[in-house]
């Protein structure tokens, strides 16, 4: 697995600039993108956020405290229930669901992370995996019906733009999403970069070393799997926000695996690989369609028919071996790579 | 009370359906050290292709040895392909490909035969002999055939020279090389062995749950718990494991909880299992040293 | 001459070039997709193309009626996708005929995985991006109720949905939407009426899925059987999809001492409690839903000869049963399958479902003459009088007003005798 370097302190001061600058170019692209497209693409530009700090919930437990998780779609969906519980029935604003979604599935995720410590690798992705396959079985119970609504659903009314003449509803909820998703990122960053992030990674690594070290394994990996749930839990109530409607059929273990999927893609220790994940979840599906659409426009219907029907599934899966085959670091550790050729290379031309 | 017995007697079917999966699940853990997550997809595709054999007009008979020998090939050739590169990969890593293999298989199951259902045949009559209709013969040839391959993983893993190859390829392949075992092969091996344990398990279990790309899907579960319960690295603690979730889940389904809180159940044993007793009921407590 | 052994350089400025150009290309492919409907900003944009007054409804022009749905091509219901797959073929026949008054139809059918999100994704695209005129025959009730309240706001047609869920005929709350088929509490209520005609002493048990398809089948015999429910309703179980097998929950029924079965299952679990009641050498008077009742999908892999006996409700005609070979309306179907869909089989229900409701939106379309604005098209599919349908059962008729959204609300008992299902007794209502 590719190390995390916390290689910020050592960067001379004019690469420091140079960040800022790439930094500020993204997040104007991020704000005026939506200005000009069709209310349909801000939606998807909506869904690449949510599935963002999803990926980034899932980076922060599995790639930098190395405990892995197949079971985040329970803590997306929780996320999105209490969201809708308490806007539908407590009528509670839109704008605080997402942080009460976040402490509750923190709560959680800390309970679950603390019955799960002493599960290491392969026994702590069964449980998960278990809780993760069970979860919608739970949401259906008719116990919890009077508020989750049981198998029907819930269909929520969208958050209203204060300034409709400005913003229409959908843009007024992207960057609504988008300022939550930015500080969630900016508190990620400074987490990794801190002590919490150096004793994760040490008990990612070693953690014997970093026992004996007085790093408190159980409090820390605790706190890891509540972090996570937590930053999946505010992502599944921003999903839920943006689609107007939950059932537990929106959370099979697919969501899990799709959470997974953007992870490793992307690049399961790096925050900014989080954005290539998203969007590759949200994107590729359509790609796969595009694919099956030419193999019928090329005059083939059977073989069209037969891409559109398994592409996904089979694509999905397909990748997931090959990224771990060939780039384990997803494309983040593609990019870290090919930066630190040039850099090499650049370096030894200066040098003659 | 006669209720009782016979809720009993068909969770002793389904449990020998757990139990099946869950001795493919040992194989692959006893050989390997890893438990695959893509086991049941496995088994469920090997049985669309005896499906397919089948259909095409070949006996029951030879197709299903075919199948077993199809199933064997494709175990080898992941181990061989995709296992032997990720040999020093975290577990990360295994269970990220596990996953993988897990959604294309079942993919492409249901791209190449379709999602409706298929009928699987029964190699057993189709009426009983035996006059209760608690066991419906099938059942009951499941129950037998699972125990007799628990016996044989049994035995091949306990008495066999080859059988304490792979298990010390799996326990210390560094060492294991140094006394001639080639580590590689044996890998490959179990991993033929499981798979082909799985095509049994899927051949025997088809014609209850019905042929089609998610018929595994929900005994997976299941069969993940039973190995866990029974401990994952004992031939004969996991399937006892099967029987019991199965007969658990009948009588908790029937009696307390009712059906709807079955995979709950199922999580809850899993997660208990694994705080209170990782090594299962039968399987032996693994100190390591540090 | 130290090196460093590992890149010091941090990732981020490439990732956000990277980033920068990706979300880049995505802006420029999205603006050139968007073609002339640059948004003006302000307010729900899309609203401005929907006022009513409007004279062109988008999505239609002089040669074309462009309509949309999502199905599930792919994941746990994919086997429903040959609905879709019929409704695009049938459309295909149309405009081959010259379309309807002079325009094509053109279905633009998505997948949505059976996952409601992704409905409301793809319902979306195909509403704002692709503009199509309504939304016909998507599939799935949860995916379908993720979008009602969207397309409503928005007063676009949600017609005909591939699904028997109750709630879709309610006009006053939901005025857009309608679904086809008898709805499941439909079907009940006529099982009900036949049992409380023919057979009032039965003791009956009741097999359901743990969600709104099963129960809706219980709240049908509520709504007929009244006080006589728990009197009737011996003992009913419930199974989730989840469930590997129905096994224990029919040995709890039998144990009752029921001598009538009602299946509302599915086409795996029906199949399962086919071939679990004969194993256990039970035969109680066995009425099934119809949405189990293929031949073809749920009685051949259970057993033919263990399905002898099965009662259903029909509403449309079965394709195996060989009276048919003779019957010019299921003629006529069979030419289309071998001319228009080839690869898909005609002994297939879900095709013939397909068949029928696409005929039905022709008809409405008819219906509306010149006039093809939303309103309209609602108008007239709240305004089928006694239409009859070839392949549908002799003596059903779709009939809906503005204040009855049930097009089918008839059905005929019918019993499978080995090789089809043979109609018996009159043509049952709901009412």
């Amino acid at each position: 697995m590719t190390v995390v370097t916390t290689a910020a302190s050592i960067t001379p001061v004019r690469r420091f600039d140079q960040r800022m600058l790439w930094l500020a170019a993204l997040l104007a692209l991020a704000i005026l993108g939506p200005l000009l497209v069709s209310d349909y693409h801000v939606f998807q530009a909506t869904q690449i956020v949510v599935y963002a700090v999803a990926v980034l919930g899932l980076n922060l437990l599995t790639g930098f405290s190395g405990q892995i998780s197949l079971g985040n779609g329970a803590f997306f969906a929780l996320g999105s229930y209490v969201a809708v519980i308490l806007l539908s029935k407590a009528g509670v604003p839109y704008w605080i669901t997402p942080v009460a979604a976040g402490a509750v599935c923190f709560g959680a995720g800390y309970l679950f992370g603390r019955s799960a410590a002493r599960l290491e690798g392969l026994y702590l992705a069964l449980a998960t995996f278990a809780l993760a396959t069970a979860f919608p079985q739970i949401l259906k119970l008719e116990l919890f019906e009077r508020w989750t609504g049981g198998n029907q659903g819930v269909v929520l009314s969208k958050p209203v733009s204060p300034i409709p003449d400005l913003l229409g509803n959908d843009q007024w909820l992207y960057y609504y999403c988008l300022a939550v998703a930015i500080a969630l990122y900016i508190v990620a960053w400074n987490l990794v970069r801190g002590r919490t992030g150096r004793a994760l990674v040490a008990l990612r690594d070693h953690p014997v070393a970093a026992a004996t070290m007085g790093v408190n394994v159980v409090s820390y990996k605790s706190t890891a799997f509540g972090v996570s749930a937590m930053y999946t839990g505010v992502a599944g109530a921003l999903g839920a926000l943006a689609a107007g409607f939950i059932s537990p059929d929106s959370f099979t273990i697919l969501v899990s695996i799709q959470i997974l999927v953007g992870g490793v893609v992307g690049g399961i220790t790096s925050i900014f690989g989080t954005l290539f994940g998203a969007a590759f979840i949200q994107l590729v599906p359509d790609l796969t369609k595009k694919l099956s659409e030419v193999a019928g426009a090329l005059g083939m219907p059977a073989l069209a028919s037969k891409l559109s029907d398994a592409a996904p599934a089979v694509l999905y899966g397909v990748l997931l071996i090959v990224f771990m085959m060939v780039m384990p670091g997803g494309i983040a550790g593609l990019v870290r790579s090919a930066r630190a050729r040039l850099t090499r290379t650049r370096r030894n031309h200066v040098k003659t | 009370m006669q209720a009782f017995l016979h809720q009993l007697l068909s969770g002793l079917a389904n449990g020998a359906i757990y139990a099946s999966v869950a001795l493919a699940l040992v194989m692959i853990f006893k050989a390997t050290h890893h438990v695959n997550f893509a086991q049941g997809e496995l088994a469920m595709f090997s049985t669309y292709v005896a499906y397919t054999l089948i259909e095409a007009g070949v006996s029951y008979w030879i197709a299903f040895v075919v199948t077993l020998a199809f199933s064997f090939a494709t175990g080898v050739a992941i181990e061989r392909l995709i296992m032997r590169r990720l040999q020093h990969a975290s577990a990360l890593t295994s269970v990220i490909v596990f996953i993988g293999l897990l959604v294309a298989v079942n993919g492409l199951a249901g791209s190449l035969f379709g999602s409706s259902i298929k009928q699987f045949p029964s190699p057993f009559p189709s009426q009983a002999w035996y006059g209760t209709t608690y066991l419906s013969p099938h059942e009951l040839g499941m129950i037998v055939v699972t125990l007799v391959v628990l016996a044989f993983v049994f035995v091949f893993f306990r008495y066999t020279r080859l059988g304490l190859a792979m298990r010390a390829a799996a326990e210390n392949p560094a060492s294991s090389r140094l006394v001639g075992i080639r580590v590689g092969w044996m890998l490959a091996l179990g991993w033929g062995l499981a798979c082909v344990l799985g095509a049994v398990a899927g051949m025997m279990a088809a014609p209850i749950l019905f042929l089609e790309p998610n018929m595994m899907a929900g005994v997976l579960l299941y069969g993940l718990a039973a190995a866990l319960l029974g401990g994952i690295d004992n031939p004969w603690g996991a399937p006892i494991g099967g029987f019991i979730v199965g007969v658990l889940e009948n009588l908790v389904g029937a009696y307390l909880v009712g059906s709807h809180l079955k995979l709950a159940f199922a999580l809850f044993i899993i997660v208990a299992v694994l705080v209170f007793k990782p090594s299962g009921l039968f399987g032996r407590t693994v100190v390591v040293r540090v | 001459m130290s090196k460093r052994s590992w890149p010091v350089v941090t990732p981020v400025p490439k990732l956000a070039a990277l980033t920068l150009i990706s979300l880049g290309l995505i802006a420029g492919c999205a603006k050139k997709e968007d073609g002339g409907a640059a948004p003006t900003g302000g307010g729900d944009k899309s609203a401005a193309k929907v006022a009513p007054a409007a004279p062109t409804t988008p999505g239609v022009t002089a040669t074309e009626i462009k309509i949309g749905q999502t199905m599930p091509y792919s994941g746990p219901a994919s086997a429903y996708g040959v609905i879709g797959k019929g409704d695009v073929a049938y459309f295909k026949m149309i405009n081959a005929k010259g379309g309807i008054h002079g325009r094509k139809i053109n279905l633009i059918s998505l997948d949505d995985s059976y996952s409601p999100p992704k409905a409301v994704e793809q319902t979306r695209k195909l509403v704002e991006s692709d503009g199509v005129a309504f939304i016909f025959n998507s599939l799935g009730t949860a995916n379908v109720t993720a979008v009602q309240q969207y397309l409503n706001d928005k007063k676009i047609p949600q017609l005909f949905v591939a699904t028997g869920a109750e709630k879709w005929a309610n006009p006053s709350k939901f005025p857009w939407t309608m679904g086809w088929q008898p709805s499941y509490r439909v079907e009940a209520k006529i099982y009900a009426r036949y049992l409380q005609k023919e057979k009032p002493k039965a003791k009956v048990c009741v097999l359901f899925q743990n969600d709104d398809f099963g129960k809706d089948y219980l709240a049908g015999l509520k709504d007929i059987l009244g006080d006589g429910y728990e009197k009737m309703v011996i003992k009913t179980a419930s199974y989730e999809v989840s469930d590997p097998t129905v096994d224990s929950q029919l040995v709890t029924l039998q144990g009752a001492g029921c001598d009538t079965l009602i299946t509302a299952a599915t086409p795996k679990f029906a199949a399962q409690t086919i071939r679990k009641i004969f194993d256990l050498g039970w035969k109680p008077f066995h009425i099934l839903s119809n949405v189990s009742v293929s031949i073809a999908s749920v009685l051949k892999p259970a057993g033919l000869d263990k399905s002898v006996g099965i009662v259903t409700g029909a509403y449309l005609k079965d394709p195996n049963d060989p009276n048919m070979a003779t019957d010019p309306g299921m003629a006529e179907y069979r030419a289309w399958v071998k001319e228009w869909a080839p690869e898909l089989d005609p002994n297939d229900n879900s095709l013939l479902f397909a068949y029928g409701v696409s005929m039905t939106m022709v008809k409405v379309l008819e219906q509306c003459g010149d006039d093809l604005s939303r309103e309209n098209i609602m108008k007239q599919a709240a305004n089928l009088n006694k239409f009859t349908i070839s392949i549908a059962t002799p003596g059903t008729e779709l009939t809906t007003t503005a204040n009855d959204f049930h097009p089918f609300s008839q059905m005929q008992l019918a019993k499978f005798n080995g090789t089809h299902y043979e109609p018996f007794g009159e043509v049952l209502s709901a009412d």
